[in-house]
């Protein structure tokens, strides 16, 4: 036998050996902790997939597809306005990174070509925060305040580190390469209010399916509860139009969604569900067969929904396996969780922001993983410093990052996010907490 | 001809480079694909958005997966130059 090319094969076997050898089933923690696993799954997959996630999927993918990209690179270009590139840098990873992949080419584009260190840094920081997706699951899962807390601690801490960075290393000259920016031409042209309609339509879809029930039974809050599922539907009927008129869609196709949708919620008012799936199965079939702007519309979300739901599905298995449902308890247990992030002090919110800045998530994975550390004792402070550091670094990106910055750097850079994101969740957690 | 497909790895990536091995095998023409998976010598060619596709040098597209057809007829149009 081989044993240089064999024994990692044999190590391999002998390690999955050991570990059904001493398998802990029937202890009762760890039997507890694969139900709360599987607990943890159903309960996203009844309560975010339809309503939240798969709009958030075709908003991504029309963002992707109908946003003029260039049109927000050429701000941070050589030769901006330095304000302008600072605000645009922090704000628009909601439009440009939908997808992590391209969150790295742009931060080195910027620092080489265009705006320079300070806004590339900016970018950097916040980009992953804020994107669509992240925003929306954010605010669904783990509560509107965080959400918003999340998005716009990302915008303001980006500027401050990009200003940083910017002035610690203002006596070195940044960009390094002169080359000429090629930038995508947009395919489609669409009138700027014709995309503003189209997206707040499917905004408000997001928005009113997903309107929580609030306490009080009178009011406004409650009035919009209560009319939810018109409002929605009233925005969707929007949105069945604008693709008829706008992209080319056969007027029979749209009636034949939008005909069985509207009988299904009249003989179903009580499962307004059914009435929704049904939509976006009709919706998904005219826009998939369809050869134009609306087929690349659906090629484009259905490729995100492919690349990050099986991401999520296993982000979720093992958030449930360690650390079970809220009020419930995984492998983990939660007095190391209380001990380690509980509570809103230094240690705590240092801890939860360097613990993200080196750990690993997979897109949005750091969800249903902040979600089980907060139900078993985190706190809002460090849970919103691992928000902020966890999607924007990492291991693996702080070696691609060393090999456009240098080492010197990205050391400052990370000491920077990792006190930021520190000083944020202090902040939140003392005001909010 | 030379060929090069620039992109860090990401799944988009990985389509384009398919389609363009199916692109290059149907126009019947010898062509040297490369890999650019470097983010600087990606950046030396002045995209920003990958993935993106560079015949002869020349950036042809940024950011999106052309199709195959697409890519057939940038090749055609550079054997022709």
């Amino acid at each position: 036998m081989n044993w240089k090319n064999e024994w990692k094969k044999l190590a391999l076997i002998a390690g999955v050996f050991l570990a059904c050898f001493y398998l802990p089933v029937g202890t009762s923690r760890f039997d507890n902790a694969l139900m709360e696993a599987f607990h943890l799954v159903k309960w996203y997959a009844r309560e975010h997939v339809l309503l939240c996630l798969i709009p958030a999927f075709f908003i991504a993918g029309a963002i992707a597809i109908f946003i003029n990209r260039s049109s927000v690179v050429k701000y941070l270009g050589p030769g901006a306005n330095k304000i302008i590139a600072y605000s645009v840098a922090s704000i628009s990873g909601t439009i440009l990174a939908v997808c992590s992949c391209t969150v790295l080419p742009l931060f080195a584009g910027i620092y080489r070509m265009g705006a320079g260190l300070g806004p590339a840094t900016a970018f950097l920081y916040s980009g992953p925060a804020i994107n669509v997706l992240a925003i929306v699951l954010t605010a669904r899962i783990l509560g509107l305040e965080l959400g918003i807390a999340r998005a716009v601690g990302a915008v303001i801490f980006s500027i401050v580190i990009g200003f940083a960075m910017h002035f610690i290393f203002r006596r070195e000259s940044d960009n390094e390469v002169e080359t000429r920016l090629d930038l995508p031409a947009s395919d489609i042209v669409r009138p700027l209010w014709q995309n503003a309609l189209y997206f707040g339509s499917m905004v408000g879809i997001l928005v009113f399916a997903n309107w929580g029930k609030p306490e009080e039974t009178s009011g406004i809050w409650a009035l919009i509860y209560d009319l939810k599922w018109p409002v929605t539907a009233g925005f969707s009927l929007a949105l069945g139009i604008m693709l008829v008129l706008w992209f080319g869609v056969k007027w029979w196709k749209a009636a034949a969604t939008a005909l069985p949708v509207i009988l299904l919620a009249l003989v179903f008012p009580d499962q307004p569900l059914v009435a929704f799936s049904v939509g976006v199965l009709g919706i998904s079939a005219f826009t998939s067969t369809d050869k134009g702007e609306a087929g690349k519309w659906f090629a484009s979300s259905w490729g995100f929904a492919k690349q990050i739901l099986p991401l999520l599905l296993l982000g979720v298995l093992v958030a449930g396996v360690l650390l079970g449902r809220v009020g419930q308890e995984g492998l983990i247990p939660s007095e190391w969780v209380a001990r380690a992030v509980g509570g809103n002090s230094l240690s705590a919110n240092f801890f939860a922001s360097f613990a993200g800045a080196f750990m690993y998530f997979a897109t949005l994975t750091e969800v249903p993983i902040l979600q089980g550390l907060i139900g078993n004792g985190m706190g809002k402070g460090p849970a919103l410093a691992l928000l902020l550091s966890g999607p924007a670094l990492s291991l693996p990106n702080m070696l691609v990052i060393r090999s456009v910055l240098g080492t010197r750097k990205t050391v400052v850079f990370v000491g920077l996010a990792i006190i930021m994101a520190t000083l944020s969740g202090m902040f939140y957690g003392t005001f909010f907490g | 001809m030379k060929i090069q497909i620039l992109g860090t790895g990401c799944q988009k990536c990985g389509k384009l480079a398919d389609a363009v091995e199916k692109a290059v095998e149907a126009s019947g023409t010898g062509c040297e694909i490369e890999k650019v998976t470097d983010i600087n010598r990606i950046i030396s060619f002045g995209v920003m958005m990958t993935p993106a596709l560079v015949i002869n040098g020349a950036v042809q597209t940024v950011g999106k997966v052309p199709s195959v057809e697409e890519i057939k007829e940038l090749i055609k149009n550079t054997n022709k130059g």
